[in-house]
């Protein structure tokens, strides 16, 4: 991708101009069409007001974030573990080979119905369902990243007697951080999209869930203002967490 | 006292046209602060030979044995500088240390004697080879180790900042007497250093010969003194050192 470089203020007022280009087709559409199922702007951000007045956007939105933090953390975990088993050990590559295959595959929908089969529509099943779902895409990425370690490093630490812990902190996780990152910024955003699936079809609150609820009303004004908000929340966890932390891992790369 | 005893007698690697032998039956005994050359033609196996004499490869048939303890003085100095990319100058040599806070002056001072005063917070990848190769230098000097093993150091120096970099071992060496393998395929750079040549065959690697030197420490600055050193003893050097 070519990157042309642009100043902070050029990228924030360009982000700017691209938002409310948005809200102007949107708004134009909505002055066009004139219909309640295309609510204009105003209509979507007083609903939005009202909903966090009263705590109730609040509360969903945090019951989503703690769905997606609790799988977004299995799944890194598990994923992890997984694929750096598989870049180190031969035999591991070659067993769970056709399971990443199988699970890559398998659409999100069958695992989440299959979830609430067999463990009952509960909170577990729910963090198991998205986990799962994110696990394989985990594996490939860290699997890439271990096959790609420097065994000259690891040479060095033996070498110049490092303990584990130091090799695991200041050899083994720098070479592999890359990696962690990059299957963090594209696991929370898969995993919040289906966190929002299992809401919807298996929890009684969530943001999942209230989307579902205004659906059957046929309230779009809700819908979109609960998908807004959702959305700015993860930008702000990508923009201020996840991209940062990207950055700062890559940072010696002159 | 024996301070390093290397017995190699097989090193194979699995290669797709089969498999390759390395080495071929190496016998070294390093004496206690004795400072052992090994020289041999690019290829042969002294890379090799020297990761096994380290502990970093074990497979091979044979045995490795170091003086009680020594094992625990041991510095590295690796053919490619290998210092850890997402860390400073100063964070790589700091790494050496469990403690590197109470070493800082003797880091600083390491530093400054192989002319990286100044360069401590830029990170490898904005070094010259040869200023990477001072910094790995530095974090092998600055364990001060009892047993140092040596691959090739100082090639692709300049011949001055060799030179420099070779009076700084010596200087070392004064200060913290250690024993030393040093492996190179340069024959006036291990006249200049060791006590003893090895002569290895080109590969599979065997011992050719072994030759005390009996320079004086003037004698070694003395291009003249090491050519006819070696002619006089032209029958070790055949297998065709440059
Ligand atoms: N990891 C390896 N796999 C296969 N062959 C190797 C490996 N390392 C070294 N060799 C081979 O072993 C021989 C000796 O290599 P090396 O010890 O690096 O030689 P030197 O250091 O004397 O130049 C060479 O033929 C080299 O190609
Ligand atoms: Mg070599």
């Amino acid at each position: 991708m070519a990157s042309h470089p642009i100043s902070i203020l050029g990228r924030i007022s360009w982000m700017m101009t691209s938002v409310i280009s948005l809200l102007v087709v949107w708004w134009g559409a909505a002055f066009v069409v004139q219909s309640r199922y295309l609510p204009s702007p105003q209509e979507v951000f007083s609903v939005l007001a009202i909903e966090l007045a009263s705590g109730e956007l609040l509360f969903h939105v945090a019951m989503t974030l703690m769905r997606v933090a609790a799988s977004f953390t299995v799944a890194m975990v598990i994923g992890s573990a997984i694929g750096i088993a598989m870049g180190k050990q031969v035999w591991a590559d070659r067993l769970f080979d056709g399971w990443l295959m199988f699970f890559l595959n398998l659409p999100a929908l069958v695992t989440i119905v299959l979830c609430f089969i067999w463990f009952g529509l509960t909170e577990v099943a729910t963090v198991l369902a998205v986990a799962i779902n994110k696990i394989p895409n985990v594996a490939v990425t860290l699997r890439e990243g271990t096959r790609a370690l420097d065994p000259v490093y690891d040479q060095l630490a033996t070498a110049y007697r490092f303990s584990r812990w130091k090799a695991l902190r200041h050899v083994l996780l720098p070479q592999l951080a890359p990696y962690f990152a990059a299957a963090a910024r594209s696991g929370l955003a898969l995993v919040w999209k289906i966190v929002l699936v299992v809401e919807l079809l298996g929890r009684s609150n969530g943001v999942g869930f209230q989307i579902h609820l205004y659906f059957q009303l046929f309230d779009v004004a809700a819908i979109l203002a609960y998908a807004i908000s959702f959305i700015v929340v993860v930008q702000l966890i990508e923009t201020f967490l996840l991209q940062p932390w990207q950055q700062s891992v890559v940072r010696w790369r002159a | 006292m024996t301070a390093l005893k290397i017995a190699i007698r097989h090193k194979p690697f699995a290669r797709s046209d089969g498999e390759l032998n390395a080495i071929e039956n190496i016998e070294i005994e390093i004496a206690a602060n004795e400072f052992v050359a090994v020289l041999g033609p690019s290829g042969c196996g002294k890379t090799t030979m020297l990761q096994i004499a380290a502990g970093l490869d074990d497979d091979y048939t044979g045995t490795v044995e170091y003086a009680a303890g020594l094992k625990d003085k041991m510095a590295y100095v690796f053919q490619s500088p290998t210092l850890l990319p997402w860390r400073t100058v100063r964070r790589n040599i700091e790494l050496v240390f469990s403690n590197p806070q109470d070493h800082a002056g003797t880091i600083a001072s390491l530093l400054e004697s192989v002319g990286l005063a100044g360069s401590e917070d830029i990170y490898p990848q904005q070094l010259s080879m040869g200023m990477q190769r001072r910094a790995s230098l530095a974090r092998a000097f600055v364990l001060r180790p009892q047993l140092l093993l040596m691959d090739e150091p100082f090639v692709s120096l300049d011949e001055t900042l060799a030179d420099r970099l070779r009076n700084l071992l010596i200087t070392m060496l004064a200060d913290n007497p250690a024993s030393v393998l040093f492996v190179t395929h340069d024959w006036r750079e291990a006249l200049s250093l060791a006590d003893r040549l090895i002569f290895l065959s080109p590969g599979p690697a065997r011992i050719t010969g072994e030759l005390a030197v009996t320079l004086s420490r003037k004698q070694r600055t003395n291009p003249a003194d090491l050519q006819s050193f070696k002619d006089a003893n032209a029958r070790f050097f055949l297998s065709g050192e440059a």
